[in-house]
C-alpha cells in the first residue's frame, strides 16, 4: 500500500504537476507539427508513451550498471572496479533511444501501416524529441530506482500524450475560427500552448 | 422617438462601403442594433426562427449578474462598516465599484472596437457580459491599472485573435482573471486577504486553508456577509439568478448540476482521507466548499459560457463534473492556492474540445453500428 501509493505520486506528478510539454516545454516541435489531427497526435502520442517507457529503464540499467562511477564492479575485473563512464551519458542514451525509435517504427510498420503513414517523418524525429532524452535525463536527475523509472517513464509518457491529444482536440475546432492571417498556424498553435500551460498552473505547487 | 430612426437612416450611407466614415461602420453597426432591433436576415444557410438571438442571451445575463453587483456593491460598504444603513453602504461600495466597471468596459471595449474596425467585423454583445464579469470576479482593492492590462489581455489574447465572440476557446474573463492570478499574486487577493480603508480581513477559504476555523457562520458565508472577490460572496443571489439562467435556458442545466455532482463527490472523498492527514482543507464539507470563494459564482456564469464549454449533452455532464472535481482536488492538496474554481473551469475549458470529440467519435460509431453496415 504504501509503494503503491508512492507510485501513484510520480505517475499523478508527472502527468499533471510537471508535466514534460507544458512545464518544462520539452518536445515542443512534435507537439506543434503534428497536433494537426487528433487521429495522428493519438498515435504519436502513443508511440511516445511507448519509447518513453523503454526508454528510460533501458537508460537506468544502462547507467546504474556500466556509466555510473563504480558501476562495473559486478564484472570482477581489477582494472575496472574503480572505472568511472558517466561522461558517456549523454551519447549512450541518445543511442539508446534511437535505437527503440527503430523497433518501433518497425513494429508500427508491420501492424498499422496507415498511423506509419500518417506520422511520416515524425516518428524517426521522436529519436531526436526532447522529451524523451529530457525523461532520461530527469530520471537520472532525480535519482528514480527501477521501479520508478518505469512508472516515471510511462506517465511522463502520458503527460505528452494527454497534452498532444488536448492541443489536437482544440486546433479541430479552431478550424472555424477566423484567426488573423499573421497567426494562422504555428503562431496561434504557440499561444495556445500558453494558455493551455496557465491552466496547468493550477497544479503547479501541489506537493504530493 | 421617430427622428432617431430618421437620423440614423440619414447617416448610415456614410458609414456604408465607400461613405466619408467607412472605417467606423462597426461602431455605427453597435450603436444601431443597441437603439432598435436590426433589419438584417441571415442570407445563408443554416435559418433558424427563434426568438432569441446572441444579444437577447447576453442581456439575459446581464440581468441576471445586476442583483449580484448590487449585492456585490453593497457588501463592499458592509465590509468596511457594519453600523451604517443599506443605502450608505450601497453608495460606499459603488465608489470602488463603478470605477473598476468603467476601466474594465473602457479598455475591453478599446480593444473590442480597434479589432472590429480593422478586421471588419460587428461589435458583438458578449463584451457586455464580459466586462461586467470582470469587476465582479476581482477583489475590492485591486489597483485600477491591473484592471485595465488584465482586461486587454484577456480580451486580446482569450478572444480577438480566435475572431472574436463565439470563436474562442477559453473564457476571455477566466483568462483575465488567471492573468492576474499569475501575474500579480499579491494584488489579487480575492482568495487571500483584502483591505478596505486599512482594515484587513482574510476570506473564509484562506481562513480555512491555514487551518483554523472562520468567525463567520454558516449562513454568513450563504448570505453573502463575507470578504471576497465583489461579485462572488452571495451564494444565494447567485442561486436565484443560476435558476433564472436555467429557466430561461441560456445556461445549461447540465453543466451546473455536473458541477455539483463532481463537487460533492470529491468533497465526501477528501471527507474520508481526512481523517488519515494534518491537511484541514480535506475535511470541507460539501456545503462549506459551495459557499466558500468563487465556487457559486464560477458554476453559474463562467463554466456555463456556452462558447467555452463542452457542446454535447454528454460532454456537458463530464465537463461538469471534471471542473466540480478538480474544484476540490486543487483547492484541497494545492496550497499555493487556496482558490481553485478558476483555474479548474480554466482546465475544463481546455479539454472542452477533446470531451466533444470524443463524444462526437461515440455517436458517430453508434449510428454506424446501427445503419451502415
Amino acid at each position: 500500500m504504501e509503494f503503491l501509493s508512492h507510485y501513484l505520486s510520480i505517475a499523478t506528478e508527472s502527468i499533471f504537476i510537471q508535466n514534460i510539454l507544458l512545464s518544462s516545454f520539452l518536445g515542443m516541435c512534435s507537439f506543434l507539427a503534428i497536433s494537426k489531427k487528433v487521429e495522428t497526435s493519438f498515435g504519436l502520442g502513443l508511440a511516445v508513451i511507448f519509447v518513453n517507457g523503454i526508454t528510460v529503464p533501458a537508460n537506468w540499467m544502462i547507467r546504474k550498471y556500466l556509466l555510473e562511477p563504480g558501476a562495473l564492479s559486478w564484472s570482477n575485473i581489477e582494472s575496472l572496479q574503480n572505472i568511472d563512464l558517466s561522461f558517456l551519458t549523454f551519447i549512450t542514451f541518445i543511442a539508446t533511444i534511437a535505437a527503440m525509435v527503430q523497433l518501433v517504427e518497425m513494429v508500427l510498420d508491420k501492424f498499422s501501416p496507415t498511423l506509419y503513414q500518417a506520422l511520416g517523418i515524425f516518428l524517426p524525429l521522436i529519436a531526436v524529441n526532447c522529451a524523451i532524452l529530457g525523461s532520461s535525463l530527469f530520471m537520472v536527475e532525480r535519482d528514480y530506482n527501477l521501479g520508478e523509472s518505469v512508472v516515471f517513464g510511462v506517465s511522463a509518457g502520458f503527460g505528452f500524450f494527454l497534452a498532444i491529444i488536448t492541443m489536437a482536440a482544440i486546433r479541430y475546432k479552431l478550424k472555424y475560427s477566423n484567426v488573423p492571417n499573421g497567426l494562422k498556424g504555428l503562431g496561434i498553435a504557440m499561444i495556445l500552448t500558453g494558455l493551455i500551460s496557465m491552466a496547468y498552473m493550477s497544479f503547479s505547487g501541489i506537493n504530493l | 422617438m421617430k427622428f432617431l430612426r430618421k437620423f440614423l437612416d440619414k447617416i448610415e450611407p456614410n458609414f456604408q462601403e465607400g461613405g466619408k466614415l467607412e472605417k467606423f461602420s462597426a461602431l455605427f453597426e453597435m450603436s444601431d442594433t443597441l437603439l432598435y432591433t436590426s433589419d438584417k436576415v441571415t442570407d445563408n444557410a443554416p435559418h433558424i426562427r427563434d426568438s432569441i438571438d446572441l444579444k437577447r442571451a447576453m442581456y439575459m445575463v446581464v440581468v441576471a449578474l445586476i442583483p449580484i453587483a448590487i449585492f456585490g456593491m453593497f457588501n463592499i460598504g458592509y465590509q468596511d462598516d457594519v453600523t451604517r444603513s443599506i443605502l450608505a453602504n450601497i453608495l460606499a461600495g459603488a465608489k470602488v465599484f463603478l470605477p473598476i466597471l468603467l476601466v474594465s468596459y473602457l479598455s475591453g471595449g478599446f480593444w473590442e472596437v480597434l479589432f472590429a474596425t480593422v478586421r471588419k467585423h460587428e461589435v458583438n454583445e458578449g463584451f457586455f457580459v464580459t466586462g461586467l464579469l470582470i469587476p465582479l470576479i476581482v477583489p475590492p482593492t485591486i489597483p485600477l491599472w491591473m484592471v485595465a492590462v488584465a482586461t486587454s489581455f484577456g480580451v486580446v489574447i482569450g478572444k480577438e485573435i480566435f475572431g472574436g465572440t463565439g470563436y474562442n476557446i477559453f473564457n476571455p474573463a477566466l483568462v483575465t482573471r488567471a492573468f492576474l492570478f499569475f501575474a500579480y499574486p499579491g494584488a489579487i487577493s480575492g482568495d487571500t486577504v483584502w483591505v478596505v480603508d486599512g482594515v484587513t480581513k482574510a476570506t473564509p477559504l484562506a481562513t480555512y486553508a491555514t487551518g483554523s476555523a472562520t468567525s463567520h457562520t454558516w449562513l454568513d458565508m450563504f448570505y453573502g456577509f463575507i470578504p471576497g472577490s465583489i461579485g462572488e460572496t452571495s451564494t444565494l443571489i447567485i442561486l436565484f439568478s443560476g435558476l433564472f439562467l436555467i429557466i430561461t435556458k441560456i445556461a445549461n442545466w447540465r453543466i451546473i448540476f455536473g458541477i455539483l455532482t463532481g463537487m460533492v463527490g470529491f468533497a465526501y472523498l477528501t471527507n474520508l482521507m481526512a481523517s488519515a492527514s494534518s491537511n484541514p482543507m480535506l475535511a470541507l464539507t460539501p456545503q462549506t466548499h459551495l459557499v466558500i470563494g468563487g465556487f457559486a459564482f464560477g458554476m453559474v456564469f463562467m463554466a456555463t459560457d456556452p462558447v467555452s464549454a463542452s457542446q454535447t449533452n454528454a460532454g456537458r455532464w463530464i465537463y461538469g463534473i471534471m471542473i466540480g472535481a478538480l474544484t476540490v482536488i486543487i483547492r484541497s492538496l494545492n496550497p499555493a492556492f487556496p482558490e481553485g474554481m478558476m483555474l479548474a473551469i480554466l482546465l475544463g475549458n481546455a479539454f472542452a474540445p477533446l470531451i466533444d470529440y470524443y463524444v462526437l467519435r461515440g455517436h458517430i460509431k453508434r449510428r454506424q453500428k446501427r445503419y451502415a453496415q
